[in-house]
């Protein structure tokens, strides 16, 4: 059994012939094809160092345009020959000037005689591909395409709607039913001469003129009709990215291509002088006949498309900038902002740095500085806790500070004080889960001795701004933060519970759930009252009922978790 | 309305057009060399004053990238610079003692340059500090990445700028000629830079490093832009408008993605604060040649940094590109 190449070249036409030469040195006759357009001056050359190979042939030339039909007529012109030439060849493989063979002809030839009668072609019904260039594929039949994608791409574009908003539509040959695939296959010499010699091949010709890119299309179309046996897939390991070019291959996917084990790797770049130097060595002789494997390969392209497609949540960059609250992560990870917490507890923070695995800050927007954890004065990635660098551009600041630590949890305190332009940030993002005991902030008011007039006014303001903060959360159409709620009166009532129900993800030891010491709310409810009596209205820390040395939870609060 | 504002970038980018042809008066050639370009060549381009101790290292590092030939402006140096460069094979020196500043820091050189001899050539602009790291740039010439950007018809390269910074005092770098300047100064900030899309222009401005949180704190609106398109596939109707932040045509300047993805993107290295930081600093606040009257280095006297350095505990040490990518700051793209 022999294996006889068809090759397609058109550019870098040096690597081209050496790979010809290789397969010819091989024993593999090798028919060329060079592409019209390549200057007579540099086809003579290639000619001319081809000389002294006599299994090599060049086919009649032809100007292959992309997306054409000329590739298809150059490819038949090209296998034509080869089956005419060369009578015992039996297979026929099909390769560009850009591929370079991984594995010896030998274990080739081996690996098809253990497949007989078995065409490798990629031959996938036009209805169920799923590819991401866009749109076309059972319309690359149906629809008619007379302006050049390259040259004229918006014509191309305007003909192809036009098409379709009034159904113009050609009717297939009979027979035929449209299929899908990479150019490059591996046919046997009964096959081909079956396609080649069908009776209708002037009728399916003249249909196939006119179909979007034929190169994918007409073998592997065609063979469904003539083949005894199919395997769908190509054994050359050749993939497009998503702009519709193929993915190149360099020196530095050397071990890569190796472990691969396919056959035929495309595209390579004509100056990886290592890849060629490795893969065209005569001296490489082990012979193999394991099964291609190209699994790792296959994970780089598809970690392609997904970088170009969805890219790394969360990271805002010189070469990644969605909007700000982008819906695929305005932020890297999820991360927990607390509002009230730490007025209500003594030293909160390290209580939760010790108990929870939750990286805690203290108030990140407290507008005399970022309060870091521990107090440091930068953080991960050299973020600054100097306030007029936060405030100059506060989404970003967060943004930076969730990405810098991905995979440990963050945690901050935000209070009604702070800085509150990020609460719009905080409300849309849904890697926020925002805890809130309201009205917490009045304890430490309660516990100061500022003169009385002045506290109301203080009162009133940080009241306001949550009262705010509150509504903006609960306005379902815009928040998409997890959030909590509970009024100071609510959460002092079960505080274990209401702890364990916030921080349930988080928590390194659950029995036990020792809280830190809760701030003393005796006289609290008079001073509510007494704030009261000067014209204010305390209302989002519940109902605290006046009454000596105790606290007492008169009225069931408003607000309630969510 | 957008037809208008084509309009007036259009016009915007005649005039530095313009403005560079008329600049090219106050060139003088020196060493030409440009008999030996040819037509696939990658060019580079800078304009350099008293960069002895840099040029060494900076000469090797690109031609070991795959520059092909280099074209310097020389703006009055003082030291071996001219003579160091006349010895080179693949260097074409220009030279002027006219204003930087009036010249908008080199810019208009550049341009003229470029125009004359980077038609149709990929091309590099960058200062005789800044390092050009890009996916991949251990084990792929330049010449394959600009292939690649031609087959997937990307005109132009972001490459931000990232201070490099050694570990101590400023004044204890000690650097000499033809080192690896990151052995050195091998730190830089990883994760404290804001961005903001300019609509003008279409780029993204980047601000924040070292410099941001250690000179700017009054006023952090004056920061440093780090933003820089460096490589181009340049055209003669291009320009640069300001160093090379922005660029004419506008699209040139869009090389990012909105929707999500990721586009390719590279770094520029800078070895700014090495042995001849302090001499540099005290001529610049004499000559008062640079942009914004030399704002940063009067910030920076009045700050401690001299003495403290700009490292810190979170600060990240250089290793190579990889670093950058997993840290987000540079992109593969789709480039495998």
């Amino acid at each position: 059994m022999t294996v006889g190449f068809v090759m397609l070249a058109h550019a870098s036409l040096d690597r081209a012939g050496q790979v010809a030469r290789h397969l010819s040195e091989s024993g593999a006759p090798v028919v060329v094809h060079i592409d019209r357009r390549v200057s007579d001056a540099d086809f003579r050359r290639f000619k001319s160092k081809m000389q002294d190979y006599p299994d090599a042939r060049f086919s009649e030339r032809v100007t292959c345009e992309w997306g054409t039909w000329s590739i298809v007529e150059a490819t038949q012109k090209a296998a034509q020959l080869l089956l005419d030439e060369f009578e015992h060849v039996d297979r026929v493989f099909l390769i560009s000037g850009t591929c370079l063979p991984l594995r010896s002809i030998a274990e080739l030839q081996a690996y098809l005689e253990a497949h007989p009668g078995t065409d490798f072609i990629e031959s996938v019904t036009a209805d169920e591909v799923d590819w991401p260039l866009g749109g076309l594929h059972y319309e690359r039949f149906t629809l008619r395409f007379p302006f050049s994608w390259r040259k004229s791409r918006k014509l191309f574009d305007r003909y192809v709607q036009f098409q379709r908003r009034f159904g113009v539509q050609r009717t297939l040959p009979k027979n035929i039913s449209p299929h899908l695939g990479s150019q490059w296959w591996c046919l046997t010499r009964e096959t081909l001469t079956a396609i080649f010699n069908a009776q209708d091949r002037e009728d399916i010709d003249r249909f196939f003129r006119r179909v979007w890119i034929p190169d994918e299309s007409y073998f592997q179309t065609l063979v469904r009709q003539h083949a005894t046996r199919i395997e769908s897939r190509s054994l050359t390991q050749s993939k497009f990215d998503i702009q519709g070019k193929p993915h190149v291959f360099y020196d530095d996917h050397l071990a890569l291509l190796e472990d691969s084990q396919c056959f035929f790797a495309r595209k390579i770049w004509p100056r990886a002088e290592k890849l060629y130097r490795r893969f065209l060595d005569p001296a490489k002789s082990a012979v193999s006949t394991a099964e291609p494997n190209p699994l790792d390969i296959e994970r780089l392209f598809s970690r392609s498309t997904e970088r170009s497609m969805r890219g790394r949540a969360g990271l805002h960059m010189q070469s990644r900038f969605p909007p700000y609250g982008w819906s695929n992560g305005a932020t890297a990870a999820p991360y927990m902002v607390l509002q009230g917490f730490s007025h209500l507890f003594e030293d909160f923070e390290n209580w939760l740095d010790g108990a929870t695995d939750l990286r805690a800050h203290g108030r990140l927007f407290a507008s005399d500085r970022a309060h870091f954890a521990g107090g440091e004065k930068t953080f991960s990635g050299c973020l600054s806790d100097d306030s007029r660098l936060r405030d100059y551009n506060h989404q970003a600041f967060l943004t930076n500070l969730i990405w810098n630590t991905k995979g440990l949890s963050q945690c901050f305190q935000f209070d009604p004080a702070d800085n509150q332009n990020i609460s719009w940030f905080l409300a849309a993002d849904q890697n926020a889960h925002i805890g809130i005991i309201s009205g917490a902030w009045a304890i430490p008011l309660f516990r100061s001795d500022v003169p009385f007039p002045e506290m109301r006014k203080q009162a009133a303001h940080l009241q306001r701004t949550e009262d705010n903060f509150l509504r903006l959360l609960s306005d379902g159409s815009y928040t998409k933060a997890r959030v909590k709620v509970w009024s100071l009166a609510e959460f002092i009532e079960d505080p274990n519970t209401n702890i364990e129900a916030m921080f349930a993800d988080h928590l390194i030891q659950t029995e036990h759930l020792k809280l830190p010491e809760m701030a003393d709310l005796i006289g609290f409810g008079s001073f509510l009252q007494k704030l009261r009596n000067e014209g204010m209205s305390p209302h989002v820390m519940g109902d605290f009922r006046v009454a000596d040395g105790e606290v007492i939870v008169a009225v069931p609060p408003k607000k309630s978790g969510s | 309305m957008r037809t208008l504002k084509n309009y007036r970038l259009r016009l915007e980018r005649k005039r530095w057009r313009a403005r560079a042809f008329r600049k090219r008066r106050e060139l003088s050639v020196a060493i030409n060399r440009t008999g030996q370009i040819q037509s696939t060549d990658i060019l580079l381009f800078s304009t350099i004053r008293n960069e002895c101790l840099r040029l060494p290292y900076f000469l090797s590092y690109y031609r070991n990238l795959g520059v092909d030939h280099f074209f310097f402006v020389d703006n009055g140096s003082r030291d071996d610079t001219v003579e160091y460069l006349s010895g080179q094979p693949d260097v074409t020196l220009f030279q002027t003692d006219a204003s930087y500043k009036l010249a908008r820091f080199g810019v208009d050189w550049l341009n003229w340059l470029q125009m004359r001899y980077a038609h149709g050539h990929w091309s590099i602009v960058v200062d005789a500090d800044e390092f050009l790291i890009y996916p991949f740039c251990d084990t792929r010439p330049l010449r394959a990445l600009t292939d690649w950007l031609d087959a997937s018809s990307i005109p132009s390269l972001s490459a931000m700028l990232l201070d490099m910074y050694a570990k101590g005092p400023l004044a204890d770098v000690d650097y000499q000629p033809g080192q690896n300047p990151f052995e050195i100064t091998e730190w830089f900030d990883s994760g404290n830079y804001t961005i903001e899309p300019n609509y003008k222009f279409g780029n993204l401005w980047i601000q924040g490093g070292p410099r941001a949180r250690s000179f700017f704190l009054e006023d952090t609106y004056a920061a440093p832009a780090l933003n820089k398109t460096p490589l181009v596939k340049w055209d003669r109707g291009y320009c640069y408008v300001s160093s090379t932040h922005s660029l004419l045509p506008r699209r040139l300047n869009h090389t990012y993605e909105t929707g999500g993805g990721e586009r390719i993107s590279g770094c520029l290295l800078h070895a700014k604060f090495l042995n001849d930081f302090a001499s540099k600093r005290e001529e610049e606040l004499q000559r008062r040649q640079h942009y914004g009257e030399g704002r940063e280095y009067e910030a920076y006297e009045e700050s401690t940094v001299d003495a403290d350095g700009f490292w810190s505990p979170y600060s990240s040490r250089y290793t190579g590109w990889r670093d950058l990518e997993t840290l987000g700051l540079i992109s593969r793209g789709t480039w495998i």
